[in-house]
């Protein structure tokens, strides 16, 4: 059964290859070979996760190569989730794209991506880790490219500067670890640790690595390139990127803290949880506070991420399984909601032609359903009850107020207040707000006006958003046998 | 610290590389951006390098005679790198020739002016 394992990261790449050959000679059929690919890693990672409930951790060795000598692929309960959130979302959003005309090759650049993400998902070797950091992010980079105009590049460019130096940080911790224990399989490494966790080359190697993944989060002050990138990027591959690259960054910081460094580590070296609670805290405050001042959707969801990944770090630095379990969850369940908030933005853009706050007004009685399936899922993000979003929140304070960090318990309340703040204000814009005056010159560029009624919207891109408001919902009913399936690992991790 | 200098110079050597990489990418040309994280980057490869390095240590080839070898661990690791960072360039280098296509700089600033018009 392991051997599937290997097959998650696999059959994007090939599939991203024939596709890249088809674009070569002028074929279009890169939606169809993207789907059916992204339909076997969904029934992939179905497989794992049902094999991995039965028996437990699973574990590859590729090439044969035993580890600790060779590269190891590992799946537990955590990577599990990780894979089947980014099968089901990336599927969604390819779906969401069946009526857009994308090349070959944006189909192989965005398998790409996912491959990565998965290989993210189940490494069980700190290089290997960075190399599928390098894909994600080179994937990543072009998919923000492909967006319109100059202003896409250039965010592309400042994000790929930005990505890379967090990546080769991380590689220089990882150079560090490997000079101290001569090894670079987690578990390997974890084990040769012991008993050195006051040297100073192990405490240089965590700063490192905790600095390169706060980049790629982002964490506040290093999130400067994730608005922009987010925000230009072509609808489906925001939904992507903002979904499943952050979450990957934050399940990666969640594997090499507690299964390469150890919760004796942590405990033993309070500075990198001072330095990843203190950055995670700001992340939370400035997110939320400029998510509320933007005039773009699109920019205000991007900053909206970096406020829930803020909550995510401090789950994370937190350290006891509540706390822990909260952040796991709130990471599944920001995937799936933030990709559906953001589909659903494009759905607006590309239908009525509403990208800013003011532009929302009155959509409430233009397109019912839609603005309906956008209330549902911002109510999720906010973390109303029995949306996903109010779980994960749920656990992250219940596991501060067990740890008694009181300030850090404040600062998730207020943050919630103001997310709440700024989408109810969107809301209140959709339902009560008087429509402006329509532009016709200020549309697409055809010239054309907007269609106006909710029956010209696409089918696919409606349902997809639709299937995104019930998941989020759906997701928060089987959120308590989620964490059920999480705690062996999660207790083994912060014991 | 003598002695840290004169046995463990190569480490100082790539410390340095990484500190000019890092300084160079903050020059407002994007082309130069691009040379100081090819700079940074080397620098974090130097320092992997050097961790394979022992004295009186020879090329790891079973036939070349006996040992002690050279560890050819970091060699291997750090082509691999070598060929992502070969990779980012390229993809950063022609993200730069389509700015320059658009809006026929290469300066940050003018950059940001054009794009905010």
């Amino acid at each position: 059964m392991s051997n599937l394992l290997v097959l998650l990261v696999v059959v994007p790449i090939l599939a991203a290859i024939v596709s890249a050959v088809g674009g070569f000679r002028g074929r279009h059929d890169g939606w169809t070979i993207a789907t059916g690919a992204l339909l076997v890693t969904v029934g992939l990672s179905t497989a794992v996760a049902s094999t991995v409930s039965r028996t437990g951790r699973i574990s590859y060795a590729v090439g044969g190569y035993v580890p600790p000598y060779g590269i190891e692929l590992v799946a537990d309960s955590l990577s599990v989730l990780l894979c089947v959130v980014t099968a089901t979302v990336s599927l969604g959003a390819l779906l969401f794209m069946r009526r857009e005309s994308h090349s070959n090759h944006f189909y192989t650049v965005y398998l790409l991506l996912i491959a990565g993400v998965f290989g993210l998902g189940i490494t069980g070797d700190l290089f290997t880790m960075y190399v599928f950091f390098e894909i994600t992010g080179l994937a990543a980079y072009v998919l923000v490219a492909s967006g319109r105009g100059g202003a896409a590049i250039y965010a592309a460019f400042k994000y790929l500067l930005v990505g890379t130096i967090g990546a080769t940080f991380y590689l220089f911790g990882v150079g560090y670890l490997y000079i101290v224990t001569g090894a670079l399989n987690m578990a390997d490494i974890a084990g040769r640790l012991g008993g050195m966790y006051g040297s100073p080359a192990v405490i240089a190697a965590a700063l490192f690595i905790v600095v390169g993944l706060a980049v790629k989060i982002p964490l506040f002050p290093v999130h400067t390139w994730l608005p922009d990138a987010h925000s230009k990027a072509p609808p489906s591959a925001s939904a992507v990127i903002s979904a499943l690259v952050t979450a990957a960054a934050a399940y990666a910081l969640i594997r090499v803290l507690f299964d390469v460094f150890t919760i004796e580590f942590l405990t033993a070296t309070p500075l990198i949880q001072t330095v990843l609670v203190t950055l995670a805290a700001g992340s939370v405050l400035l997110g939320t506070t400029v998510a509320a001042r933007q005039q773009s959707v699109k920019r205000m969801l991007a900053y909206s991420t970096v406020s829930q990944f803020g909550l995510v770090v401090i789950g994370i630095s937190i350290a006891n399984t509540t706390a822990l379990t909260g952040s796991v969850i709130h990471l599944a369940g920001h995937a799936v909601m933030k990709a559906g908030l953001f589909l659903a933005a494009g759905a607006i853009a590309s239908s009525f032609g509403a990208t800013t706050v003011d532009e929302y007004a009155g959509l409430g009685q233009r397109a019912p359903i839609l603005s309906a399936a956008f209330m549902v899922l911002a109510l999720a993000m906010v973390g109303i009850p029995p949306g996903v979003g109010f779980f994960g929140k749920w656990y992250i304070v219940l596991g501060a107020v067990q740890a008694e960090a009181w300030p850090v318990a404040v600062v998730i309340f207020l943050s919630t207040l103001l997310t709440l703040g700024y989408f109810v204000g969107l809301l209140e814009r959709i339902y009560f707000g008087t429509p402006t005056v329509s532009k016709p010159t200020a549309a697409t560029d055809g010239g054309t006006s907007p269609p106006q009624a909710e029956s010209d919207v696409d089918t696919w891109k409606l349902a997809v958003v639709l299937v995104a408001a019930v998941g989020a919902v759906g997701l928060g009913f089987v959120s308590t046998p989620v964490a059920g399936f999480l705690e062996p690992v999660i207790e083994g991790m912060v014991r | 610290m003598i002695e840290t200098l004169t046995t463990r110079y190569t480490y100082v050597v790539a410390v340095i590389v990484i500190a000019i990489g890092l300084y160079v990418l903050f020059d407002r040309n994007l082309i130069k951006k691009i040379v100081g994280l090819n700079i940074f980057q080397t620098g974090v490869f130097l320092f992997f390098v050097t961790a394979g390095y022992r004295t009186g240590g020879t090329p790891p080839i079973a036939s070349a005679g006996g040992g002690p070898y050279v560890s050819p661990l970091p060699h291997v690791l750090i082509l691999t790198a070598i060929v992502v960072g070969v990779s980012v360039t390229a993809v950063s280098l022609g993200m730069v020739f389509l700015l320059y296509e658009t809006y026929g700089t290469v300066q940050e600033d003018e950059l940001r002016e054009a794009i905010h018009e």
